[in-house]
Formats: structure tokens, sequence, C-alpha cells
């Protein structure tokens, strides 16, 4: 009816029954300020709500089994692993000082064992940026250069071979582990990781192989294991550096190990390998530890956001609560649990629930206002991590070769008496049986289960479908608003024109003019293609930067920043000299720079929420309401409404925070507090995530700074 | 119709009654000849160096000739008399493993590894002796009868892409060798017992009485093998005399629970045996039907190098006969029975050790009176299996579900170090070592991108390849077959291959119901044709008797079987069927919908309704209408 009417009078329409899906959306583009408010408010409203929406896991796989059978490490593995512990952190095993003692110890445990011992020597390497190496697998064929043999690292491998399996695939145990200075965590991981060895090689349902990789992080953990899979997944068969581990002299002395031992044939210094990696734990202990429970915390987040299956830490979970008795902890932002306006809004939906509970007894979604805000801050957490696309641990290495891994950190009560320190290597070795066995049973690749999830507490999920809502939500406007704007712009041009003009010009000039206005905004695209051309400039210069030699991270960044500029000006000179006359001359330019600029920021972030969701969602919520507010000032400031002012206010609110190094220090601020921030930090950051190639660096160079440079450039528009 | 047919029927009966005449003539004459049926039952125990012990059941059964007896046997298994007869086989193996034979510790040099050392799962290949275009189908038909004979999906090597023709590399060399694998078959009972039922005595006496089931599947490594060669006759081609060869293979833990119990210091002692300990069983009397049913105990090279028998140096003596004290009791080891006959080997080319055999006849015992053979070891010794020239493993490389490679890599052994030292002395000393690959078409190998890597340096192809042979895979139809010959020095110490593929898609209904398991690759086979592997033990009347020595006395080329391979393969998410489904009906619905509603609209016939329509109603409407049609009509202009 409603149609019909305004049809009817207004009559501009040309046609007397138009499509309705061309008239939704010529609706939705006419309204387009009032659908962008509801669906910016509904965005975050539904981000916030998803705690409320997340759901129970569950164990999709049912091969996987977890718990039905009953642990089989009983209290004379334990003492086996007790035995390694108390070896490692005799101090006489440390009197070498590259630590080869404690490896050879290790070996000599795995050997006894039966297992299959090789070392692994690895010169550790350094993350470097290479531009044209984003998003591609981990190249072998880097040229290394100036090894000397004081710095390399040795991997201890040992591997089972299932009795009577067919050797296709194989479950990986990884201890991290410094030979020159181990904390007491350290070496107890590596007691647990031996007391389930020890296990493992008796058992007779063992289908796939195991390795046990003891990484020495002496180089960090992550270079180790990494260094370790590079190698089992792209071996270099030719080896040109001419500084080989083996001519050092320590490394042979590793090798004379094979001489104590009877079952020479078991030990080897080649790489060995077992069949495709099914799955991958990484295993530490932390040393100190505050709390009063044992607990045992979960770190998943691989680079660019990828996570493990949703069943792998779902079945950690399951055992470690209902088996074991340890608390299972996923990472939270710590200084969200204690924010009042979250406990609040937390009531706030705990009340509605119950509003909706007595409506209609069937309605049950609320949850208690402190579980709300725990899962709220384990939400933003695992947001967080996920965006950053830095992993979050060693078991980030195995996920770039499609193996699911996670890292369990295990935080043991209180000090270091006997009895405790069976009883963690008791619960701790059953846990890692029970996933061994769990893994083991499965008969296909973990599948089953989630990949993309934002965990809500370490039993609790939100899957795509629900948390993509949020971010749909807050990108819809953006088509639309473009569109309105390109099509304000045409039509007021048209009738400012149609006033101004002649009706002789108007006969003369019609055709001429509707083909160069309709492609008028061609060159607000020529300057938005020039700021992002600008933006893959700005985000390449730091691979030069980091070229020059003794550089501190303050004066890099200043570089950076200057020469950023330095590239804007140039290009704005070179390039867009003919625009910024054609721009002079059309006061409505604004419109369709704002138009062009909203079109690619959302191509930005469509692009993005394929690559990594969560980068795409925190990118949305800084970038939605500063390209959908931005409006020059100068009109705000001759309007001088109360509404003009305020978003006069929003505007320039927004175009600080949206600036990156900005966002970051307000970021930074919140977790750490203001008194340390530095300049030097937000280029340390931003080295740590080129070193990790994460997407997320690309998206700020590429979408978010060009978005807040136009933005900015639309807020001190003259017109 | 009836009258023409009565005297042939008549014939027909005469001539079976002349036949069976014939027959019982010809059968009472074999009685006295020589050629009869024969079954012969042996097993072999060997211990290994990791404290695990080999038992190696060999059963022959042989028929001569069947002219005489026409398809009738004593003792061979009819089954297998008529597959030979029917699809004119000349040599076929057929083995069911599970488990892998471990090549570094239970050695790759002797006749017992080179040939029953097999990849999991279920191997056949098979020899005809058809003309060419009827090959393939006499492959079929015998894959589906061994498929029902041994309870196994064997008949899945049907399709034409899942078995291969090797030209040249595989050991019996020869165009009409067909060769399949089916790495993921499980092996269990049901395949064992048919194979048992063509034993004449089944596991009912002597040696198939120690093949208790659970003790066998707990080993491990489990083969079982059945060989048939048919010797054609040199009159006709059908008639053949068939020799089959059932051999099993078990690699065995003796007494772990005892290896618990033991302290550090004893750790190293090999645990002691007993047959009865092992399989639960022991060894009463012998098949009535069998010709000789003996068990042996073989002490391998390295064994008998470490345990230093007193007088090694007059062994020969000892061979002929007298069974010397000195060895079967000696300091380090103790046998609880007496063997009846020691057999030293002859001097083999590439050990200085010989390795010893002991034999033990089981006739001489009863059911009152079982065999029972243990073995005590006294002190620890530790020795090393005879390896095989170049130790072989094959792994995939790189990641991704879009490309990788497949690498086999070669390194030097032990035994190439002796090998080496011994050949030193001419310069252009070369290994040959031989390489089948079998590749399944879904893994779309680039044969051109082969490479070689001697000794860490990327060397050129030709250089290293003596001679090669590809056929590329068809899609659907038939897998990539590589066969080379490399020619390495012998000072080798690595060698690598690497061949580069890209991973092919799949059609929904060829994914198996686990597709998310990925796909096997099965093994490659890597063979040493300078080596053989074959222990000659001295000359002796018996020793032409016994089945099992004379086939460690064939010289077979040494060869290793590398291990499986797994390629995840992109699997689709199999409830997209239903996705597409979906997605697809909506979209049709909106098309033809808006299709039919476009087709079915008149504009013009709409207006003169609408005019219609407004001619017929008085008011303000009418005159609004016309107004709007006007406009229409204006506006319809403009835009033309």
């Amino acid at each position: 009816m409603a149609e019909t009417k305004e049809k009817s009078l207004s009559d501009e329409k040309p046609k007397p029954r138009v499509r309705p899906i061309v008239r939704l959306g010529i609706f939705l583009i006419s309204h387009s300020f009032l659908v962008s408010i509801v669906c910016c408010t509904a965005g975050v409203l539904a981000l916030f709500l998803l705690p409320v929406l997340a759901k129970n896991t569950y164990i999709s796989e049912n091969a996987l089994m977890p718990g039905s059978a009953s642990p089989m490490l009983s209290n004379q593995h334990v003492s086996d692993g007790n035995r390694l512990v108390k070896d490692l952190t005799n101090p006489n095993s440390k009197s070498s000082e590259t630590g080869i003692e404690s490896h050879k110890i290790i070996a000599q445990y795995m050997l006894d064992l039966g297992a299959e011992v090789s070392f692994h020597k690895f010169h550790p390497q350094m993350n470097q940026f290479h531009p044209l190496h984003f998003f591609s697998s981990p190249v072998s064929g880097k040229i290394q250069e100036n090894y000397s043999c004081s710095s390399y690292g040795i991997n201890t491998v040992g591997i089972i071979r299932a009795p009577r399996g067919d050797g296709k695939e194989a479950i990986v145990l990884v201890t991290p582990y410094n030979a020159l200075k181990s904390g007491f965590g350290e070496a107890l991981s590596l007691g647990i990781a031996y007391s389930v060895f020890s296990l493992l090689t008796q058992v007779t349902w063992l289908a796939k192989d195991i390795i046990w990789l003891v990484a020495d992080s002496q180089y960090g953990e992550y270079a180790a294991v990494a260094a370790w899979l590079r190698e089992y997944q792209t071996p270099k068969f030719s080896s040109l550096s001419t500084p080989n581990a083996e001519m050092c002299p320590d490394v042979n002395n590793l090798f004379e190990l094979k001489g104590h031992s009877i079952s020479g044939s078991k030990f080897s210094n080649s790489f060995r390998r077992a069949g495709t990696m099914a799955a991958a734990l990484v295993l530490k202990v932390r040393d100190q530890n505050e709390q009063f429970e044992d607990t045992i915390s979960i770190y998943a987040e691989a680079s660019n956001g990828q996570m493990p299956n949703l069943d792998l830490i779902n079945v950690v979970n399951y055992l470690a609560v209902h088996r074991q008795g340890l608390r299972v902890n996923v990472e939270k932002l710590w200084p969200l649990l204690n924010s009042s306006w979250l406990k609040s809004l937390g009531e706030i939906f705990e009340s509605l629930a119950k509003v909706a509970k007595s409506l209609y007894p069937k309605w049950k979604f609320g949850i208690p206002a402190t579980e709300y805000v725990e899962g709220t801050a384990t939400l933003a957490s695992s947001l967080y991590y996920q965006a950053l696309g830095v992993p979050t641990g060693p078991h980030g290495a195995f996920r770039d070769y499609q193996v699911d891994a996670i890292t369990l950190e295990i935080s043991p009560k209180f000090s270091l008496d006997k009895v405790w320190r069976n009883d963690i290597l008791l619960r701790g070795g059953r846990l890692i049986e029970g996933v061994i066995r769990s893994v083991n049973n499965l008969l296909e690749k973990f599948h089953q289960s989630f990949f993309l999830y934002l965990l809500t507490s370490p039993s609790k999920f939100v899957s795509v479908g629900v948390y993509m809502i949020a971010f749909a939500l807050l990108i819809a406007p953006l088509p639309m608003v473009a569109a309105s704007l390109y099509v304000d712009a045409n039509s007021s041009s048209n009738c400012s024109k149609g006033d101004s003009s002649t009706p002789s010009a108007i006969t003369d000039t019609d055709e001429h003019g509707i083909a160069i206005r309709s492609w008028r905004w061609l060159n607000s695209a020529k300057l938005v293609f020039i700021v992002h051309l600008w933006g893959a400039i700005v985000s390449l210069l730091p691979y030069f930067i980091s070229q020059i030699p003794d550089c501190s991270p303050t004066t890099s960044f200043m570089i950076w920043v200057l020469l950023s500029i330095l590239s804007l000006l140039t290009l704005n000179s070179v390039l867009a000299s003919p625009l910024a006359c054609a721009k002079a001359t059309q006061e409505k330019e604004w419109a369709l720079v704002k138009s062009v600029t909203i079109s690619s920021v959302f191509i930005g972030l469509g692009l993005m929420s394929v690559i990594n969701f969560a980068t795409a969602e925190i990118g949305a919520l800084l970038m939605v309401p500063m390209c959908l507010l931005a409006r020059p000032l100068k009109l705000d400031v001759r309007a001088g409404t109360l509404r003009s002012f305020c978003r006069l206010i929003c505007n320039l609110v927004l175009g600080h925070i949206a600036f990156p190094p900005a966002a970051f220090f307000l970021l930074k601020g919140m977790l750490d507090g203001f008194g340390n921030a530095n300049v030097g930090d937000f280029w340390m950051w931003v080295e740590s995530l080129w070193a990790w190639n994460s997407a997320t660096y690309l998206f700020i160079g590429m979408v978010q700074l060009p978005c807040w440079v136009l933005c900015v450039s639309i807020l001190f528009h003259t017109c | 119709m009836v009258l023409l047919q009565r005297p042939h029927i008549l014939l027909l009966l005469i001539d079976t009654h002349q036949f069976l005449q014939c027959w019982i003539a010809f059968g009472s004459a074999n009685e006295e000849g020589q050629q009869q049926e024969e079954f012969s039952e042996e097993l072999l125990v060997k211990p290994l160096p990791d404290h695990k012990l080999l038992a190696h059941f060999h059963f022959q059964s042989s028929a001569p000739p069947s002219t005489s007896n026409g398809c009738h046997h004593h003792l061979f298994p009819k089954a297998i008399s008529q597959l030979v007869q029917k699809f004119r086989v000349k040599e076929m193996e057929l083995s069911f493993t599970q488990g892998r034979w471990n090549y570094e510790s239970w050695g790759g040099f002797d006749p017992i590894s080179s040939s029953n050392a097999k990849p999991p799962g279920v191997e056949l290949w098979a020899v005809f002796d058809v003309p060419q275009h009827h090959i393939d189908a006499s492959w079929k038909n015998l894959t589906h009868t061994l498929s029902g004979l041994f309870c196994a999906s064997i008949n899945f090597l049907e399709s034409t892409a899942t078995y291969s023709t090797p030209e040249w590399s595989f050991p019996p060399a020869s165009g009409n060798v067909r060769y399949g694998t089916l790495p993921c078959e499980a092996v269990c009972t049901e395949n064992l017992t048919p194979w048992l039922k063509l034993l004449p005595c089944r596991d009912k006496a002597a040696i198939a009485l120690l093949l208790d089931r659970p003790s066998l599947y707990r080993g491990f490594y489990h083969s079982q093998r059945l060989h048939l060669t048919s010797t054609e006759s040199s009159s006709e081609g059908i008639d053949s005399g068939i020799i089959l060869e059932q051999t099993l293979t078990v690699v065995l833990q003796p007494n772990s629970e005892r290896a618990i119990e033991v302290h550090a210091s004893e750790k190293h002692v090999q645990p002691s045996w007993s047959l009865s300990s092992i399989f639960g069983k022991q060894v009463s009397g012998r098949c009535v039907l069998a010709k000789s049913s003996s068990v042996y105990l073989l002490l391998d090279r390295g064994l008998v190098a470490e345990l230093k028998f007193p007088n090694k140096e007059n062994g020969k003596s000892a061979a002929n006969g007298l069974t010397s004290e000195n060895f079967w009791s000696n300091p380090s080891f103790e046998l609880s029975v007496n063997p009846d006959r020691i057999f030293l080997e002859e001097s083999s080319s590439h050990s200085k050790s010989l390795s010893i055999l002991y034999m033990f006849q089981v006739e001489k015992y009863s059911e009152s009176e079982p065999f029972d053979i243990g073995l005590m070891w006294k002190v620890p010794v530790a020795w090393l299996c005879q390896q095989t020239p170049l130790h072989a493993s094959r792994f995939f490389m790189g990641s991704g579900n879009e490309r990788g490679a497949i690498a086999i890599s070669l390194k030097s052994t032990q035994f190439t170090e002796g090998f080496m030292s011994a050949n030193s002395k001419d310069g252009s000393c070369e290994l040959r070592v031989d390489v089948f690959q079998v590749v399944p078409w879904y893994v779309k190998v680039y044969f051109h991108s082969l490479r070689v890597f001697v000794d860490q340096q990327p060397r050129a192809v030709s250089d290293f390849i003596e001679k090669i042979h590809v056929s590329p895979s068809k899609d659907k139809m038939s897998p990539g077959v590589m066969e080379v010959v490399l020619k390495l020095p012998c000072r080798v110490n690595t060698a690598a291959l690497t061949i580069e593929f890209d991973k092919g898609f799949l059609r929904i209904d060829e994914y198996p119901p686990d597709a998310n398991q990925g796909f096997d690759i099965p093994s490659a086979i890597i063979s040493f044709p300078n080596f053989h592997a074959s222990m000659v033990f001295l000359e002796d009347d018996s020793l032409n008797r016994s089945p099992l020595l004379s086939k460690f006395q064939e010289k077979c080329p040494v060869m290793s079987y590398t291990e499986v391979l797994l390629v995840p393969l992109t699997t689709p998410d199999f409830s997209m069927p239903y996705n597409v489904i979906t997605i697809k009906c909506t979209v049709f619905a909106l098309y033809f919908g808006s299709l039919l509603n476009v087709l079915q609209r008149r504009v013009a016939e709409e207006e003169r309704f609408l005019k219609a329509k407004a001619a017929k109603k008085t008011g303000r409407l009418p005159l609004l209408l016309s107004k709007l049609s006007a406009k229409l009509r204006g506006s319809g202009i403009n835009q033309d």
C-alpha cells in the first residue's frame, strides 16, 4: 500500500511497476541513513550477544571416543619419568656448556625404550620480511649464510613405530627444552612426555607412529619446531651451504652415543621420518604459578587466525575436566574481567532473558552476568589473537602444514615436593595418553568438527554461522551508503547544473555533460587508487628500512613515517595534479570520493573476512563508523546545529582512533597501562607482524591506512 | 533332435568309460613311478637382533603334470589346480601382510627377508600363458576367483586403474606380468583360514598346529604368501606340473612379560623362548600326508660371528655328518633339544662368517612326547642382520592440497661399506638399483620433473639413470608406472630421487566411504639385481629333498619395499550435494519464475487493460490514471 501510494503521489518514477527487488534496493538506498544506523548498532549488539549465543562444545567425530578406555599409565611409568627428571636436573648433567649432555641423556633414555632416535641439527632461521612471500608456503630453498658452529640447535627426535600399524600416519608430541637454562618446568614436561612414551612402547593398540620431538628452545620454541618441520616436509637434498653442522666438533660428540648403545641400529644421524602427521601436541609445564588449582591452558591460534579442529580442543577439555580433574583455561583479556560496563551489560542480558523466560518458559538463552563477562573476555582474546595473526605457541608451525596442533601448558598448583610431583606426572601423563589414544583411534583426519570458530570458554564456542552475522550487519550499510552518495552526488549536480545553466546551454552540452557526469566518479576512483597504491608502497617500505643497520625501533619508525609522507606528497604531485584542479571545480566531489572509498573499504573488508575473519571484524568496528560518518568539517561547522556538532566530534574522535598507530597505542594502553608506551613499540609490533607473515599487516597497510587517509582528506575537504 | 543327440550321449558314455579305465591304469602306474604329488612342511625359526623372533612356515605341495590324473588330486588343492588350468597362470604370487618389515633391524639381505618381506595389505602379481590380448581378461577373472577363495577384496584389482604392467624391472621379467596392490586391505584370520584349507592336514597336525591365531596376530609382522609356479610339460601346453608354495612369516616377541621384570643389567640379554611359549602349542606328531616335516633353527651370519664358536675352522668336518657338541652347546646359549642335523653354510661372497642351521625332525615325536624346542640365552649378545646394500625410504614433500613431490631416498648401510672396500680395487665399481613405482592416476606425476641427487649434490638425470621406462597415467583408466635403472657409484652415501606431482580431483562417486583418510600410494620396489640373496648349505642327500633349503639356494635378487604413503586429497564436504541441490533448486525457481513472468507479460495489453478499467470506473482515479499513462508515454518517448 505504502509503495503504491508513494508512487501515485510522487509520480516521479518512470515505470508503473518496478520489480520488487529493485524497488527494495531503491528504498534501502533512499533510506540509507536509517539503515546504516540500524545495521551498525545491530552489528555491534550482535557482537556483544555472541557470548550469550555460544553453544556448548561436543565431540563431533565418533571415532575419537575420548575416555572410553581406562588409562594405562601406571606408577611404574611415572617413576620412569621421575628418573629422567632427576637426571636432567642433576647439576652434573649441566656441566657441558652447550647442553649436549642433557641431549645425550634424553637420547639414551629413548634408546633404552627401544625407540628410534635421531638428532636433528638446525640453524635458527631468523624470520625475515619477504614482500612477495605472503601466503606462500614456507620456503625451503632459502640461502643460508653466515652460520658459525656456535649457533645451532639440536632437536632430539624419538620415534615409536606402531607394532602392527602400516606407518602411514603419525602423532607428534613436542616438548620444548632449553638445555642451557632449563627451568624445573621444562624438565617436568620432559618427564611427563617420557612416562607417556615409555607406556606407548609397550601398548598393543597403537595404530599410528608416535614421534616425540624434544625441541631445542634456546633460539625460541617456534624456531626449533619450524626447523624440524621444514626438514620433515621439505627437505633439501643438496647442501650447498658451506659450513655444515656436521663439521662442527660438538656435533660429532653427539654421535659417540652410538658406541654406548647396544642396539646401535636404532640410532642414526640421518633424519628419520614417520608418515603423514595426524595431530600434534605441544606440552609445556609452567615454572611458577599463583593459582590454587592445577590448571591447564590451551593455546590454539596459529598464523593468520587459523585454528585447529575444534574436536582436538574438545578431547583435551573433556579428558582434562572429566577424567583428570584439571581446570582448563583458555586465554582471556584480563582487563575486561573487571570492567563494570560489561558487567552491567551482562546483567541487562540476564534480566532480558528472565523476562523472556517468564513470557515463554521454553526460551532459555540467558547466562549469568559473571559468566557473560568471562565469556566476553575470552571471546575478546580469541578475536584479538586471531586478528593478530601471530601464532600463540610452537603449535603454529604445524598449522602451516595443515596439521592440527595445540599447545597445552600445565600450571601446577604448588611447590616441588615429591608426592605432588608424582601426582602431576600421573595426571598430565594420563591426559596426554588419553588424547593420543583418541587421535590414534581416528580413521580419517580431523574433519568432522569446526575449523572456523571463536571460543568463549573451553567448553563453549561460537561457530562461523553465528559470528558472521555481526560482521555482515556491520558491513551491510556500506554498499547502500555508497550507492546513495553516488546517486545524490549525480542528481544534485544535475539539479545545480540545470538551475544554473541557461536552457540553450542544456541542448548544447546535454549529451556531453551527461557523459562527463556519469564518468566523473572515475576521478574519485583515481584518487582512491592512488592512495591505495601509496598504501602498498608504505607497506613495502619497512623491508628497505630494515636493511639499514643499527637502527633503533624509534628511528626506524620515524624514517618510516617521513618516507610515507614524502611518498604521499610525491605521488600526489605526480599523479593527482590534474585531479586537484578538477576537484576544485566541483563542490560535491567529496561525496563521490566518500562513495568510492566506502566501496573500496567494503571490498577490502569482504576479502579480509575470507582470509582472517577476526581482523576484518576488528577493522570493521574501527573503519565502518569512520567511513559512514566522514563529512567535511567545514560543512558541519557552517551548519552549526547540534546534530552537525555531534557529528563533528565523532568525526574527530574516530579520525584519531582509526589511525593504525593510534589504535595500537590505545589498545596497548588499555591492556598494559599507558605508562611505558614508546613510539618504537609500534615499529616492533609491525616487525613481528610481517615476520610472522600475518595478513593483518597487509590489511593495515593496504586497506586501513588508505581508508584513514581518504577519510581525513574528506574531513579537511575544502568546499 | 533327440534322435540326433542320442549317439553323442552314447559316445560320451563310452568315452568316459574308456577314460576311467585309462585313469585307473595310469594311477596304478603312477604309484610305482617317481612322479607323485608331494607335500612337505617346514618351520624355520630365527632369533632377530631386537629381541624378537622370526618364524617362517613353509608348506609346499607339488602336483606332477596332470595328464595322468585328469582333474583329480590326492594332496594338491583342487581349487588351485583348477585356477591354474582355467586362467593359464604360469606363475603367481599373492601375499597378505600386516605390519611393516623392519629392514634395519631384521635385515634385508637373506632369502627370507628378500622374498617374504612384503608391503602391507595385499600384493598380487601373476604371469599368464595366454596371448597378449587375453591377459587382461584372465587377470580380471583371476582377481575375482582369488577374492572368493581368500575372502578378501582382491576383486578391486580388477579395474584397470589399479593394476599395472611392469615392463622389465619386475623380477619375473616378461611382458605378461600384471601387478597390483591393495595397501589398505586389512588382513586377519578370515584370510588365514582359507589359506590353511589348502593344506592337506589343515591346521590339525604337525607344524601347522602351531598356527595359533591369537599368538600369530599378536606379532609385529605377519605375512602369508602363496606362490605357485606351473611348469609346462614338453608335450602339451595345458598339462603342467604345479608347485604351490605357501609361506607364513611372523615376527613375534617372546615372553614380553619377563622383559619388563628384568632389570637394566639383564636388559640386553636376548629373551629365552620355546615353541610352546611363543605359540602356546606344541608340535605333536607329523602330518601323515607330509613327505617330510622338520623344524629348523637358523643362526644368521652376524650372530654366528658374535658367538665365536670354538672350532670354527674345522666346521666343515662337523657339517659332514658329525654332530659336534660344540655347535649346539655353546657358552652363550643352550638348546633344549638336540638337533638331528647341523648344516653349515658354504662360503658366501658377501660375508666372512657363515650361518648355521640346526635341523630337528618332527617325525620322531608323537602325541605322548610332543616336540618343543627352546633356546636359552646365557650372555647378552648383540649383532646386526645383514642389510640391503642401500636402505630405501620414501616420503612426501611439500604441503597443501595442490601439489607435492615424492622422494625416494637411498642411504648406504654398513653392508655397502664392506662391499665398497672389497671392490675398491677397480675404480669403476657400480651399484645397480632398480626402482619400480606405481602411482594411482589421481596423483598426477610429472615425469619430466624427476631429479637425482647423489651425495647431496643435484646431478644430471642422464648421468645416473641408465634406463627408464615410463607409462603416464590416464585419468580413471590406468595408473602411472615408472621403472628406473640407476647406476650409482659404489661409494655413494646418499642418493635421492624426487618427482613432483599435482593432486587430482575425483568425482564424488569415486571417493571411498572414508575419503578423509587420504589415499594410499603403493610401495615402491627397490631391487638390487647385482646382489643375490642366497644361502647355500653344504651339499647333502637330504638337502635336495628339503624344499625350504633348495628355496634358499635359489638366486633371487635382493629386494626391498618402501613405505606405503598416504596422500591427503581435497575432499568435498559430503553434505555438499544437499546444499548444491538446495541452491540449484532456488536458482532454478528464481530463474524460471522471472522468465515466465517476462514471457507472460504484455506491456501494451496491460496498459489497455488498465485503460479499460479506468473507463469503467468513475471519479478521481481514472483522471489520475490517465495522467499517469500520459506521463508514462512521455517518459517512454524520452527514454527512447
